[in-house]
């Protein structure tokens, strides 16, 4: 469990990263928090030629308030994040989400950036970049764009970035008034990947039915999934229990294709989804009606 | 006046440098000019090797060496069988061990195809990609009926079969049970393998010194001694040119004895052959293919019983999984089959086995060993006849007990010891009480559980018996010094894993000699400071190790008393040895040292009596009859997420008996941490293997190993029944917390779900098993 040989290099500047990565193409692997990389280089099954190490790079470690919500720099820990009292109150959804993952010992090295552009379909932060509608800032060294958190993934550990692009930056979005959200997630241990879990926004009317509805699921498909109609078939509805079920049975029975792994067979996700998307819903809807001026 | 500290609970003498990282374990071996070893291995279970092209390999930078079973010539060999089969009557036995290195086949994923030799690990394993094995995928045996059909492929192509071994032994007769009974219950039971996962991957450090001609080996084995003496013979040098070196190791568990891993037989003979030091790491990717594992079985059972629940006989025919070979002989099938029959009253018995090799790692004992499989099969069977019988779990176990006044109990049948299978002793009502008493098993049947049950939870209840042979022989030696310093050392030959043998061996010193167990040094799994010994295993230590170390204590004590009434002028019944130091019984103003004493006892100049030995020392031999029947009771109150599956274990409790506590401290340690190996082999843990042989979760991102997070707080209390068969009636405590957690879960999850007449029959279980088998209990027909 040693990895093959490699090129590295530490760039203390973005400009300086984007070269090396535009140099060397597809031969290049960023290199972040390295929670998932360096295990998947011991066992040799990733073998990059050379390893751009963004850690030495102050401009990507930053953490704001602004126009777009939330603004965290791509290297910003997972860590600080879980920490922060500005997470809290301005992305509560991301807030809630961050003791899922992994181990705290992880969470001190993992970054926010790291999580989103690996886009394991088991990770907590695509499913939660896509139920608050949050944007991804790439570059390249001709390039910069910015890419909505549901079109930045494109399949299984893919994204929309081209090679020598970088994620930069990501906004995640305030949460809207009369707004709920909720997290959860079931894993055979805590820290483990999650056998299925589930991120819901829930947004009420001054009349209290549902006006806006997200609920997105990790670890029942290639990548983040949204339950679309389910979240379609909420709106104009007042938020009780059976609508709520039923939203979460149809997301359950049609939106997702679930496979099965050594842990979870996809009867047993396909059931898992269910369950937690009814709790998310739930929950998110109680804090909506929280939020309600009354 | 010295407090007691056998039987206290002190706290450990090695800790401080365990915890301060200061141990030495075989990684921290560091030589000059050392090099570093990595092994190819194989990828496909079952395949014929056509050739291995190494000579690219050879060319890389850093490569020393790459060596093939070729290169090897007539070191070449398979390894020793450890163990020969017992004596019963009409046992078929075909043995078949391990190879250095696999030639002309590969039997199991994982087995070494080649040895690279490099200047870094990093180097040599950049030189496996370039070893080319051109090798023709077989059809693999990995189901155990299927292994059985007689157009199943072949792990052994000469033996024309995959049987390893078929074995009955019985007892009374089970036809005569069968047609007396009232109720017969019959039932297919299977359990799944794991692996022991320590924390500590295997290592070897082999380093040969030209000048001196000694081979020195530092090796996470469990038994130092039969690596020195099978090394010596495999490399034509005599046992004293060889020292083997158990320094600190990080969990041994069982899997660290198997004579011999291949690793250790080439180490040391690439030491010879390059005239250098070694170094060979199992990383743990290695470790869940070249570490041996444990565990599958499958039994077809039946128990037949009166209206009553009195148990007339207990029939059980299974299939034991050997793997690729079968080093270790028939210990772990015959270890099922004896302690399947527990602390109960079994008159008649019939047990028979097949052992069957499969393309899967080699099976050798793991904390348990086999007994876990017999426990299960028992106590469910127990479950299932009270389910029916509409008898509580708990009192169809004490209507079966075997009353105290019955031992030494004899079951008649052979144990792995070849001795017949005779408890000891025991009492296992008042265990039973304990627990019962503990988990508050009435009040929570009664009120909490329908009270809970009402409100829409899943909660059960849970309580099983086991019993496990320990402490077996043949024998183990001990050597006590009284040094001038005062101080005493002590040396034996069996390692040590994390037991605490540095503490409890000086407890049993320390109440002999009267000395301060912190001024104790105790040397264990060193070859050259004691040469004799078997080794850490079957839950031995203190009961074997531990009786030698109070038989040489005591010789001890007795050279000091007669030299120190001679020095005292007093008669030795009126001597006391106090705080180092022995003086006339209330008289502590007549006394000397023990530090004087020794320099006496080793004169530098002048005459002594004929026959005099020097110093205040002994070497002594334990070795007992047979093992001593340890025994205990868990019980559990378990909380199922009825959405999710997942479990939350409330309450747990421990009533043990293993004779005479020697530390409680290191006692509850062993307890709890069998436990949560238990648990991790009831929920967490299972080795996935393929169709085709592969393991599809060879690392701990997959195989899930329980986290202090799914241990509960472990509720434990002790009944000592001291053993007969030794001076200190000890019984061995370290298998125990491991044997009967499975058993216990299937129970518990039976109670939470009774309503549906859920029946769990397999181990280990998962959330999504769970959610499959009472999706099948709701599905199923009422009876």
């Amino acid at each position: 469990m040693k990895p093959a040989a490699f090129d590295y290099h530490a760039p203390r500047t973005l400009e300086e990263a984007l070269d090396l990565l535009a140099a060397y193409g597809e031969d290049a692997k960023p290199l972040a928090g390295g929670q998932s990389l360096v295990p998947t280089m011991n066992f040799r099954l990733a073998q990059p030629e050379v390893l751009v190490d963004l850690n030495s790079i102050e401009e990507l470690f930053f953490m704001r308030e602004g126009e777009g919500g939330l603004h965290c720099g791509a290297m910003t820990r997972q860590r600080t994040v879980e920490r922060s009292a500005m997470a809290k109150q301005v992305a509560p959804l991301l807030y809630e989400a961050m003791p899922h993952i992994a181990h705290a010992q992880i969470r001190n090295r993992g970054t926010i950036g790291g999580s989103l552009a690996h886009a394991d379909p088991a990770a907590e932060l695509p499913a939660v970049a896509i139920a608050l509608d949050a944007s991804m800032y790439v570059r390249s060294v001709t390039d910069a764009r910015w890419i909505a958190a549901r079109d930045f993934y494109v399949g299984l550990f893919a994204t929309a970035m081209e090679p020598g692009e970088l994620l930069i930056e990501v906004a995640f979005p305030r949460p809207r008034p009369r707004s709920g959200w909720s997290f959860e997630e079931v894993a055979r241990q805590h820290g483990n990947y999650a056998m299925c879990g589930a991120a819901a926004v829930v947004e009420l009317s001054d009349r209290g039915v549902i006006e806006r509805a997200r609920l997105v699921f990790l670890s029942v498909g290639e990548g983040p999934v949204a339950a679309d109609q389910a979240a379609a078939m909420l709106v104009g509805e007042r938020p009780t229990a059976t609508v709520l079920r039923a939203a979460a049975e149809e997301a359950a029975t049609k939106e997702i294709d679930p496979v099965g792994d050594i842990h979870a067979g996809p009867a047993y996700r396909r059931h898992l989804a269910r369950v937690i998307g009814e709790r998310v819903l739930n929950s998110a809807a109680a804090r909506a009606f929280e939020a309600c001026p009354t | 006046m010295t407090t007691r500290q056998f039987g206290q609970p002190l706290k450990r003498n090695e800790d401080p440098r365990l915890l301060t990282g200061r141990a030495l374990f075989t990684d921290d071996v560091q030589l000059p000019g050392m090099l570093h070893v990595a092994f190819w291995r194989s990828d496909l279970a079952h395949a014929l090797i056509r050739s291995v092209d190494v000579e690219s390999a050879r060319k890389r930078p850093g490569v020393v060496a790459v060596y093939t079973a070729e290169d090897l010539g007539d070191f070449w060999q398979p390894g020793p069988l450890l163990l020969p089969p017992p004596p019963v009557e009409k046992l078929e036995f075909y043995p078949r061990t391990q190879v250095p290195l696999a030639k002309g086949m590969v039997r199991h994923a994982g087995e070494a195809v080649a040895m690279v030799v490099a200047e870094s690990r990093y180097l040599a394993e950049d030189a496996l990609d370039e070893v080319l094995v051109d090798y023709e995928p077989l059809e693999a045996v990995v189901d155990l009926e299927a292994a059985l059909h007689d157009d199943a492929p072949l792990v052994h192509e000469d033996l024309g079969s995959n049987v390893n071994a078929r074995v009955t032994q019985t007892k009374g007769d089970w036809a005569a049970a069968e047609s007396e009974a009232d109720l017969i219950i019959r039932r297919r039971f299977h359990y799944d393998r794991g692996t022991a996962a320590a924390m500590e991957n295997r290592g070897i450090v082999s380093s040969w010194d030209e000048r001196s001609q000694r081979l020195t080996v530092w090796d996470t084995t469990q038994a130092p001694i039969a690596i020195r003496n099978g090394l010596a013979a495999m490399l034509g040098l005599s046992e004293h040119q060889v020292r083997v070196i158990a320094p600190f190791i990080g969990g041994g568990f069982g899997p660290k004895i198997m004579m011999f891993y291949p690793e250790e037989v080439l180490l040391a003979w690439g030491a010879l052959k390059l005239n250098c030091s070694l170094k060979w790491i199992e990383d743990r990717e290695e470790n869940f293919y070249a570490t041996t594992q444990e565990r599958g079985q499958m039994h077809d059972a039946a128990i037949a019983l009166k209206s009553d629940g009195t148990v007339l006989g207990v029939k059980d025919v299974f299939l034991h999984d050997a793997g690729a070979y079968a080093p270790y002989g028939l210990t772990l099938p015959i270890n099922s089959q004896c302690t399947l029959l527990g602390p109960y009253v079994v008159p008649n018995y019939h047990s028979e086995f097949t052992s069957v090799f499969t393309n899967k790692p080699i099976v050798t004992p793991y904390r348990g060993a086999g007994r876990q499989h017999g426990v299960f099969v028992m106590e469910r069977l127990l479950d299932a006849a009270a389910r029916r019988l509409s008898l509580d779990p708990a009192e169809i176990r004490r209507k079966n007990f075997i009353p105290p006044e019955e031992f030494p109990f004899s079951n008649e049948i052979i144990y792995q010891d070849f001795a017949p299978l005779v408890y000891d002793s025991g009492n296992y009502e008042p265990a039973l009480d304990r627990a019962l008493e503990l988990i508050d098993y009435e009040r929570f049947k009664r009120e909490e559980q329908p009270r809970r049950e009402a409100a829409g939870e899943r909660v059960g209840i849970a309580v099983v018996n086991y019993i496990e042979g320990t402490g077996i022989g043949p024998y183990e030696g001990a050597r006590v010094t009284v040094e001038a310093s005062g101080k005493v050392s002590v040396a034996t030959g069996v390692g040590t894993q994390g037991q605490g043998h540095y503490t409890s061996f000086a407890q049993v010193v320390a109440e002999q000699i009267g000395v301060d167990v912190s001024d104790i040094h105790v040397v264990t799994g060193d070859t050259d400071l004691f040469y004799w010994g078997a080794g850490t295993f079957a839950s031995r230590g203190a009961v074997v190790a531990g009786n030698a170390m109070h038989a040489a204590a005591t010789k001890v004590r007795g050279k000091i008393l007669k030299l120190a009434g001679e020095k005292l002028e007093a008669a030795e019944e009126d001597l006391e040895l106090i705080e180092g130091r022995v003086q006339v019984k209330g008289v502590p103003q007549t006394s000397i040292s023990l530090g004087e004493l020794a320099a006496e006892a080793n004169p530098m100049r002048g005459a002594v009596q004929p026959g005099t030995e020097p110093g205040l020392e002994a070497t002594e031999y334990f070795g007992p009859e047979r093992g001593a029947t340890a025994s205990g009771v868990h019980a559990m109150i378990l909380r199922v997420d009825p959405d999710t599956f997942l479990l939350e274990i409330e309450r747990y409790v421990v009533v043990h008996d293993c004779g005479t506590v020697i530390n409680p401290l290191i006692l509850e340690g062993q307890i709890q941490g069998g436990v949560a190996q238990g648990i991790g082999n009831a929920f967490y843990e299972q080795l996935h293997f393929d169709e085709n042989g592969a393991l599809r979760n060879a690392s701990l991102m997959d195989y899930l190993l329980p986290t202090a997070s799914d241990i509960p707080n472990i509720v434990s209390d002790h009944v000592e029944t001291p053993s007969p068969l030794n001076p200190l009636g000890v019984k061995g405590a370290g298998e125990a917390g491991a044997i009967p957690v499975g058993a216990l879960f299937a129970q518990a999850l039976d109670d939470a779900y009774r309503d549906i007449e859920l029946e769990v029959r397999e181990i280990p279980l998962s959330p999504n098993r769970l959610f499959e088998l009472v999706g099948e209990a709701l599905t199923r027909e009422p009876a």
